[in-house]
């Protein structure tokens, strides 16, 4: 028994991503070929030489079909999975494994959302049917309860942390601003932020990630084989998943500070990696920022700094794009919205950018200089019931 | 056998309507004091639960056989409203559950037909009662509930024993409502005081005869009835003026309507000495009168919630709240997808969590709410209290009435769960606050009402 990853036995050589929006005149099926091309095309393969297919999608429709007609793809396995806002993630990590298996030599994980044809604002979950008796709050107040858990465990002023709070999110607009994949592309100031008016607990919309459609999609093959399709490859380094069973809602131990899943997980990628200094040792990080208090909590479930000190390293703008580990360079989730199924592969993305130095000037990390890591963190849930991936990836490969 | 009372409670839901609001806005009607208002997450269903738990909580020991449930407001027609509150007070299978519905005479009705059937009856009795905007209705009425058990002496210790009574009965037009219509409409009102009042004088006439009493034994009176006029003339007849049980209740309150009887018996029992000899009056379609001699177990019952402690309580709702709450003031809906109705079979398989909020205990005996697959214990946790651990405002989800304020509470006694908080201003909500539970409907699909529970601030 053992959780052993698959380091450096698979590569992605491959990557496309749509620009996250609300595309009004783009369907799914549109969102899943303009993706895909790209990552056809940045692999230097046609959909045919691709031998299997994880579509990740929450809520887009049933089944490896929703893939397959748009792309018309020939007698090709395509799986759809979903894990909650970790889908894309997921989707992901079933290509790699399929890939280290030796089932398949070539493989595509593709990530969608349609979300903005419900008429609704914000995400929207399927009703299943149910006695009645569940919470039916939502992410945003859920969310919102780790800020004055957080504020009173560490003894943080409520007035310091929403600056905190209000610095997170200025600093993912700042990076998203130089962004051409983003939706929103605006600076924002903390003044700015901290005016506005609260919808959920102490949280103002500025403090929730936006809502967008959107696709992205990666081509991994093994790693012996990366070079057929790419100079630059990236490596990866770890996949780990934890599902959590829900204990946080019903234990009163549980105080709203952390996400224990997350923790185990990034615990378990971080072992599969051989990193023993994350804060060091990886040279960027995009975290699932769906709410300001969640990228808060993740600095310290994730290891990039010592439990109570987030606060001040935000502060201290330790995660700024010109940081000591440039958190979210891409703008996050705050700038890009939350295609569900899309956002794991829209963080490698951003990865695959910034490692092989192919961001754009004003955006591109100089940690790359003598770091090659690259951390990958997608959650789905909430605080005390959460499904938790964090993937390494690197650009040098081992042994 | 003596037969009478065994325990008894009423409820009042936490809002009230100053009636000096109303005419600015409807133009007219309104006038001095409150009357009470239900909760937007309320029904006759519910208030009538948190009545039972109070009145059988006082009847320690009594295990009902039936259950009746009256009110002119039900939530339902078709399905009985009855077994959701046999569900929620957890009742055995083998105990009835039946609604007498429809009209304000059916409260006292089944009152009645428990005082002379046989075995522990438990009567719920519960009203939500409405008028258009600016009508005297509107102002004169009060929403509430009150449940009595009714018992033999063998059963338990009596409040109160039965010692007599009278009834008559008459066809005529003095009010009535169209099922499913807001308001009530009315004959004018000197026509049902000369029905009334003379019904009133032979029902009283024929229970102190079948007591064996005179009227100056006794010793005080509550009258019940939608026609007020015809309350105070028949107070004055019967020599009591306006020293009858309930006269200060119109202020505060208002008249509970099918629930009114029991709401005023359970005033006067609150304050009785032992030995009082009490008379419940009531007009309605007729005139029906209960006698009763209150007993030395009067004097170590000490009531969870009184009447008078609960009329003074309370905290204000604005007019516009109120007619949005009833529907009276079409308001636009949340932009948000409406709620999913509840599964019928998976509400099936939940009863005992859903209605009775019983939880689980495994082989460690830590608490788990809802209940967790393979703990082998039930833990009923409904009236345990507990403590806020953390809180939130949700300006964003669907309500019926935003925002959403929820809690994660901490039980006494073990077991956590984040629920709604009802009856509550945000001002008053805090960590560290303790609240109790209270039955409530989370919302309406198709139909269906959603009936779980809510936390409340103690």
């Amino acid at each position: 028994m053992g959780s052993h990853g698959i380091k450096d036995r698979v590569a992605i050589v491959g990557m496309g991503c749509t620009r996250f929006a609300e595309h009004w005149d783009k369907g799914l099926d549109d969102l899943l070929v303009d993706a895909t091309e790209e990552a056809f095309g940045s692999a230097g393969v046609t959909k045919d030489d691709v031998d299997a297919y994880w579509l990740g999608t929450a809520q887009g429709g049933m089944s490896g079909m929703v893939l397959a007609k748009p792309l018309q793809l020939e007698g090709k396995p395509v799986t759809r999975v979903e894990n909650m806002c970790a889908t894309g993630s997921e989707a992901l990590r079933q290509a790699a494994y399929a890939v280290a298996s030796g089932a398949y030599d070539l493989a595509m994980a593709v990530g969608v959302e349609k979300v903005k044809d419900s008429g609704y604002q914000g995400l929207n979950a399927f009703p299943v049917p149910s006695d009645g008796t569940q919470r039916t709050l939502t992410a945003a107040a859920m969310f919102s309860m780790v800020a004055p858990a957080y504020a009173a465990r560490y003894g943080v002023p409520m007035d310091e942390l929403k600056a905190v709070l209000a610095r997170i999110a200025s600093k993912n607009h700042f990076n998203g601003a130089r962004n051409p994949r983003a939706q929103f592309r605006r600076e924002m100031s903390v003044e700015q932020i901290l005016a506005m008016p609260e919808v959920a607990g102490c949280l103002s919309v500025f403090d929730c990630a936006g809502v967008a459609d959107g696709a992205a999609a990666a081509v991994v093959c093994r790693a012996e084989d990366a070079h057929r399709y790419t100079d630059s490859p990236l490596y990866v380094k770890a996949l780990s998943f934890v599902a959590g069973n829900g204990s946080g809602l019903t234990d009163p131990a549980y105080d709203y500070t952390t996400f224990p899943e997350i923790v185990a997980c990034a615990q378990d990628a971080y072992a599969q990696a051989g990193i023993t200094d994350p804060r060091a040792e990886l040279a960027m990080a995009e975290v699932h920022d769906c709410f300001t208090p969640t990228e808060l909590v993740l600095m310290e479930d994730l290891g990039f700094c010592e439990r109570g000190t987030a606060w001040k390293e935000i502060q201290a703008g330790a995660f700024d794009l010109a940081g000591d580990l440039p958190v979210n360079p891409d703008g996050g989730l705050k700038s890009f919205g939350h295609p569900v199924g899309a956002s794991g592969l829209r963080m490698m993305f951003e990865a695959w950018l910034q490692l092989r130095r192919e961001a754009p000037a004003e955006r591109q990390i100089t940690t790359v200089a003598d770091r090659h890591l690259a951390l990958t963190h997608n959650l789905g849930g909430y605080p005390g019931e959460m499904v938790s991936f964090v993937s390494i990836l690197g650009t040098e490969r081992q042994g | 056998m003596t037969r009478g009372i065994a325990g008894a409670a009423a409820y009042l839901p936490h809002r009230r309507l100053d009636r000096a609001t109303i005419a600015a806005i409807a133009g007219g009607g309104g006038g001095k004091g409150t009357r009470t208002v239900a909760g937007y997450d309320e029904d006759t269903t519910t208030m009538g639960v948190e009545a039972a738990r109070d009145a059988l909580r006082s009847a320690r020991g009594v295990v009902p056989d039936l259950l009746w449930f009256s009110t002119v407001n039900p939530a339902y027609a078709d399905k009985t409203n009855a077994t959701a509150i046999h569900a929620a007070l957890r009742l055995g299978r083998e105990v009835g559950a039946f609604d007498a519905n429809g009209s304000v005479r059916s409260g006292v009705g089944a009152l009645l037909a428990a005082m002379t059937g046989q075995g522990t009856h438990l009567v719920v009795s519960a009203d939500l009662r409405s008028g258009l905007a600016g009508g005297p209705d509107e102002a004169a009425f009060g929403d509430g509930a009150a449940a009595l058990v009714v018992a033999d002496a063998d059963d338990g210790p009596l409040l109160a024993d039965a010692i007599g009574g009278g009834r008559a009965t008459e066809e005529f037009l003095d009010r009535w409502r169209t099922p499913g219509e807001a308001r009530s409409r009315v004959w004018e009102e000197r026509f049902g005081e000369t029905r009334y009042v003379p019904l009133g004088l032979a029902a009283w006439s024929e229970a102190l005869t079948s007591a064996g009493l005179v009227a100056e034994q006794v010793d005080r009176i509550a009258i019940a009835g939608p026609h007020g006029r015809a309350v105070a003339a028949l107070a004055k007849q019967l020599g009591f003026g306006d020293r009858h049980v309930g006269a200060d209740l119109a202020g505060s309150v208002g008249n509970l309507g099918a629930a009114q009887p029991a709401a005023l018996l359970t005033a006067a029992l609150e304050s009785a000495p032992p030995g009082q000899v009490l008379a419940l009056v009531v007009l309605a379609d007729g005139a029906d009168v209960v006698l009763l001699r209150v007993t030395d177990a009067i004097t170590a019952w000490a009531p969870r919630r009184t009447v008078a402690a609960q009329a003074a309580a309370g905290a204000p709702i604005d007019y516009g709240t109120y007619l949005r709450w009833r529907g009276l003031l079409p308001v636009e809906p949340p932009r948000r997808p409406e709620p999913a109705r509840p599964s019928a079979s998976a509400s099936g398989r939940s009863t005992e969590w859903k209605f009775g909020f019983v939880g689980s205990a495994g082989e460690d005996g830590e608490v788990h709410l809802p209940p967790q697959p393979g703990d082998g214990v039930d833990v009923p946790m409904a009236d345990a209290a507990g403590t806020i651990a953390t809180f939130t405002v949700d300006r964003l989800a669907y309500s019926p009435s935003p925002p959403v304020v929820f809690a994660v509470v901490d039980f006494d006694g073990g077991g956590r769960l984040p629920v709604e908080l009802t009856d509550v201003d945000i001002a008053n909500v805090a960590i560290g606050a303790r609240v109790e539970l209270t039955f409530r409907k989370l919302f309406t699909a198709d139909g269906i009402h959603n009936y779980f529970w809510k936390a409340r601030l103690l």
